[in-house]
């Protein structure tokens, strides 16, 4: 029954082959991931790979699990059962071995999460200095290029509290881009933002999805979906019900909760 | 009134010794109590229990069964000490579950995300804690720390009482039994050099307070 979820009729269309073990391309797979919020069933048998410069977008309604899949990808959920690989290695389950590898997952959060008593630089460059034990020097130059980049160089010495929420959001990409991560997460990265800061982060977005970085984004932005997706993941109840090209899932989707999510959310 | 005034030397070095004795402690007691609020958060759980235990031994037992089971405990076991280093000890041990307690407080203030973030670039708990969580836990738990602190400069007088000589109220029993003095006048000597002590401290810790505000 969970089969013809997982694996829908135009999987095929996605440069990419979930059954080949030795697939070089392949940077994230996930295999027959589950979890349980007590009674909550929030994973249910998700099969998923991204493969090097795709950018996956995955939508669903509130309460389906796409959160949660976005944090099990550096472990900050832990799962149940299956696996999770990133460039070929299962996940680490603690230690230093989870550390070094999160430090090549970026993450972008829902609530920016920028370090409250540090500056915007210090945001930047703690993670080079402290996990890549980067010279002060070089961390800052890297720092100082990366905020350049996301457009906030100018506020580098101000606290996190002093930015707009558009403001510090671009300095959490920037600091999960310091760490040159091969694989970039996002879980709803507007969704805390008001209406007019939404863009600012999303074309920050947009480039570097443009510039080949693997990601996986969280998100309720179908344009950004349309505009910048390689392939749409759609969630619902805890699973993936389909995915396909945005082109292909944005006119015809498959299923029909997908079509009633669509209705909902495009018509007004 | 003649007493203070006639034995200013004597409440004078009293008051240098007790503020020794408070700086040590202080330092001590952070030291320890950081460790120990460290063991209480960390993933491992042994280290979880230790530091459970620890707390609800010394912060249940009174400080006086605490000072005298180091002072009269541990030369049983081969360990002797002067009063001295035995008392400071006793007040460390006994203040650093409060110090603990404090700043578990201020680490349960710190918002999940601030952690999380760190370990998302890769931060071990141990940089986590040394950069991202103790920092602002701090800083957070000010106010608490602060009466705790001042509570250990007051409680540090147990140790003339107990026979460490030479701090304030070592010279206090000095001045009243031995020397006959008026106790009213020399326990109003004594309660304003303390004083000298506890409020200076308090408006340090105001100004650190106001000076470690965190934006959120």
């Amino acid at each position: 029954m969970t089969a013809e979820n997982v694996a829908p009729g135009d999987d095929s269309a996605t440069p990419k082959s979930v059954n080949e073990p030795g697939d070089q391309a392949a940077l994230v797979r996930l295999t027959g991931v589950n979890k349980h919020f007590g009674a909550l069933h929030v994973l249910r048998d998700i099969n998923l790979t991204v493969t090097a410069g795709e950018v996956v977008v995955v939508i669903g309604p509130s309460g389906s699990g796409k959160s949660t899949l976005c944090r099990t990808i550096n472990r900050l959920e832990t799962i149940d059962a299956g696996t999770i690989e990133l460039d070929g290695r299962p996940l680490p389950e603690e230690g230093k071995a989870l550390a070094n590898l999160r430090s090549d997952v970026g993450m972008v959060f829902q609530s920016f999460n920028l370090f409250a008593h540090k500056t915007v630089l210090e945001n930047v460059t703690l993670g080079p200095i402290k996990v890549r034990k980067a010279r002060k020097a070089d961390a800052e130059q890297q720092a100082l290029a990366l905020l350049e980049r996301v457009g906030v160089a100018t506020q580098k010495d101000k606290y996190p509290a002093q930015l707009s929420g558009g403001q510090q959001q671009r300095v959490a990409i920037a600091r999960a881009l310091a760490m040159k991560p091969k694989v970039m997460l996002f879980d709803e990265p507007t969704s805390a933002l008001d209406p007019e800061m939404i863009n600012e982060v999303l074309d920050v977005m947009t480039s570097l999805a443009k510039e080949g970085m693997t990601m996986v984004v969280v998100t309720h932005e179908m344009g950004f979906a349309r505009r910048a997706a390689d392939r749409v993941v759609f969630m619902a109840d805890g699973q993936i019900v389909e995915q396909a090209p945005p082109s292909t899932f944005f006119t015809s989707p498959s299923s029909d909760r997908a079509r009633d999510f669509l209705s909902k959310i495009l018509t007004h | 009134m003649n007493v203070i005034t006639d034995n200013l030397d004597l409440f004078f070095q009293g008051f240098l010794k007790t503020l020794g004795i408070c700086i040590i402690c202080l330092i001590g007691a952070l030291i320890l109590g950081t460790v120990i609020a460290g063991f209480r958060v960390s993933p491992v759980a042994p280290l979880r229990g230790v530091g459970t235990t620890y707390v609800n031994l010394v912060r249940n037992c009174p400080l006086t069964v605490v000072l005298f089971f180091i002072a009269f405990g541990l030369p049983e076991i081969g360990i002797n000490q002067s009063y001295y280093v035995f008392g400071c000890a006793a007040l460390i041990v006994y203040t650093a579950a409060f110090v603990c307690e404090a700043l578990r407080s201020g680490i349960n203030a710190i918002p999940a995300g601030q952690a999380e973030a760190a370990r998302a670039i890769g931060l071990t708990f141990t940089q986590n804690l040394g950069s991202i969580i103790l920092p602002q836990a701090f800083r957070t738990a000010i106010p608490p720390v602060g009466s705790v602190i001042i509570a250990m400069f007051k409680n540090s007088a147990i140790l003339g009482a107990f026979g460490v000589s030479g701090d304030l109220l070592g010279n206090a029993i000095l001045l009243t039994s031995s020397r006959g003095q008026d106790p009213t006048a020399v326990y109003l000597g004594i309660g304003f050099f303390f004083l000298l002590i506890t409020i200076p401290a308090g408006l340090i810790l105001q100004y650190l307070e106001r000076k470690a505000v965190i934006l959120r």
